[in-house]
């Protein structure tokens, strides 16, 4: 257990090491560099200044040696400088984080309340009209867009109240506060549930056909004790992994609906940085969503192990 | 998704009318939705072929006067901000659409089949320095890395088509990876080792034939999620550039104003984009049901 740890997280650490180069490479082989956009977009055309601001921005130093001063800046906390904003990164990157996290928790947790247990009776329900209702439904969330879901959801509050829910730093009531996350919230975490959905029916499915299912049956357990103590025990075991592919996926969503809401949170401020060609906000960014997904798929199958105790990763 | 019934198979063999009717009768029979999701992308795929004579209008032709013109009379779908048809700007919004799911999808597939046959077969060092790379690649979400290799290589057709590929091959690989390596201990291939055959004979006369069934299934699985990813890009404004209609910029265009003032440049665009994911969709289940019993749900 602890040597299956140990090698995880080392793992762990060569796969962020490996994210880091990437995402180092791929922002350089872009011909020009940031002095050159802002110059071009300025107009401004005095080679002494540009040398200048290149210079300051270290841009003039070998890549290598970048990489270096980036990297070592991480471990020390130091993030480097905002092109746009000038403040440091750091300061805009960590107040924006737990904005993101509630509404991924809440997306997270909406999905697997609507997800699973909308699973369990449509397998319980195999073929009845309820099931390929269910089924049709969970196929049209991973079929649409989410901030077309979103943006219909922003219609019918127009239509219902004339308003739309608008993001507020300080929401006067805690009802205020619940209905500006958990709107966006269900945006996004509709095309989770879907998913968890579909997972929890054919993981149902496959165990309901099982043994032991049709022994517990015969000794006349009655249907709700074979259905939750004896299936669903052993068929939310697949789901959990999807859950923890899900969050990587979620934040694809996020993107999207913090855009569509207007919320100002981290996934948004991806886009953003990226539309302002900002680095080395774009290369702090990239790093805490790779630490973030990798975490969580560490979490995830030592969950594995915990709910499963046949699974014990040992070699 | 239907259980497969002896019944269903004996019709097949039975003295019905054999041809290409009797087939297209049994298989609506067995795969309903498969069928209808067949229909959704062939309409889908007529509309981006023919677009320039199904379209009622020109899609770039603006037109002060009907800006924002509501549904109806000339603009079947009401017309956007500068008074361009929405109608034609969805029908010729699906070459993009097209262009990028099959473009995305095909490169995706095609590299990542081939890492993973290699991987699978070769093993050893090369196999262990690709599986730590594809730790890499699956440690960003798939709309992350898209954005970020658009940001690094500029918004253009080809660009997004290759920025929507390169997050496919990782899962394209593992799957074919896995299942080389259970096709390799397969007796068809230890008989052909025992003819003389070279390895790579073997890997792409023997192996890579078995491993198209997965491959198709996966390929159709990830049409939708490509045309869902453009979309996306798109409506951050970082997917495919002016003039090409793409659906996800048409509904990035101030969007969240539009669902006050003009609705219909919100609602058709969406829905044309969901119906052909949910085609494609109902399409890759029944593929996957038809092709790959092991995955049947």
């Amino acid at each position: 257990m602890l040597s299956y740890l140990i090698r995880r997280l080392l793992l762990m650490v060569l796969t962020l090491f490996g994210v880091s180069i990437a995402i180092f490479l791929l922002l350089r082989i872009v011909p020009g560099n940031i002095a050159d956009i802002l110059f071009d977009s300025a107009g401004l055309i005095d080679p002494a200044e540009k040398k200048k601001i290149v210079a300051d921005l270290g841009l003039d130093l070998p890549l290598p040696l970048q990489y270096w001063q980036w990297i070592s800046g991480l471990f020390r906390g130091d993030l480097g400088f905002s092109y746009v904003s000038e403040k440091p990164v750091i300061d805009e990157i960590l107040p924006r984080i737990p904005i993101t996290a509630r509404l991924a928790a809440l997306a997270m947790a909406f999905a697997i309340c609507l997800g699973v247990p909308l699973g369990v009776i449509s397998a319980v329900r195999q073929n009845s009209g309820l099931d390929y209702a269910l089924r049709v439904v969970s196929l049209s969330g991973l079929s649409m867009p989410s901030f077309w879901l979103g943006l219909l959801i922003l219609m019918l509050f127009v239509n219902a109240f004339g308003t739309i829910p608008i993001y507020d730093r300080n929401p006067a009531t805690w009802g205020a506060w619940f209905t500006m996350l958990a709107v966006p919230a269900a945006a996004v975490g509709f095309r989770s549930s879907a998913l968890i959905m579909r997972l929890t029916r054919s993981s149902m499915l496959e165990v309901l056909r099982q043994d032991y299912v049709r022994t517990a049956k015969s000794k006349g357990l009655s249907d709700n004790a074979v259905t939750y103590d004896h299936a669903l025990r052993n068929a939310v075991l697949p789901v959990i992994t999807t859950i923890g592919v899900e969050t990587a996926f979620l934040f694809g969503g996020l993107i999207v609906t913090e855009t569509v809401f207007n919320i100002p949170g981290v996934a948004r401020f991806l886009v953003e940085a990226i539309r302002w060609r900002d680095y080395p906000m774009v290369q702090n960014l990239v790093m805490f969503i790779a630490v973030v997904v990798v975490t969580v798929n560490l979490i995830v199958d030592l969950a594995y192990m915990i709910v499963d105790p046949r699974i014990r990763y040992s070699e | 998704m239907s259980t497969p019934s002896p019944a269903a198979g004996a019709t097949r063999e039975g003295p019905i009318t054999p041809g290409l009717l009797s087939d297209i009768f049994y298989l609506m029979r067995r795969y309903p939705l498969g069928v209808a999701g067949a229909i959704i992308m062939s309409g889908f795929v007529f509309a981006a072929v023919f677009a320039t004579w199904v379209a009622p209008l020109d899609p770039f032709t603006t037109n002060a006067r009907a800006s924002l013109a509501k549904p109806g009379g000339v603009y079947l779908m009401g017309a956007d901000m500068m008074g361009r048809d929405v109608l034609s700007r969805l029908i010729h919004g699906a070459r993009i659409s097209l262009a990028v799911a099959l473009g995305a999808t095909l490169i995706g597939s095609g590299l990542g089949a081939a890492i993973g046959l290699a991987c699978g077969y070769l093993g050893g060092w090369f196999d262990l320095i690709v599986q730590r790379i594809t730790e890499v690649m699956q440690a960003l979400p798939l709309l992350v890395m898209a954005l970020v290799i658009t940001a690094s290589l500029g918004p253009s057709l080809q660009n997004t088509i290759i920025a929507i590929a390169i997050p496919l091959i990782p899962t394209v690989s593992r799957v074919i990876r896995s299942n080389v390596l259970s096709l390799r201990e397969m007796p068809y291939v230890e008989a052909a080792k025992a003819t003389g055959m070279s390895e790579w004979r073997i890997a792409i006369i023997h192996v890579l034939p078995n491993t198209l069934a997965p491959l198709i299934v996966l390929a159709t699985a990830q049409l939708g999620s490509t045309i869902l990813t453009e979309a996306s890009l798109s409506f951050l404004g970082l997917g495919v550039p002016e003039p090409y209609p793409s659906w996800g910029r048409m509904l990035s265009e101030s969007a969240a104003e539009y669902v006050r003032t003009a609705p219909w440049l919100v609602i058709y665009p969406g829905l044309v984009i969901s119906l052909v994911v949910f085609g494609s969709n109902l399409l890759g289940d029944a593929l996957r049901d038809a092709l790959d019993p092991r995955q049947r749900d």
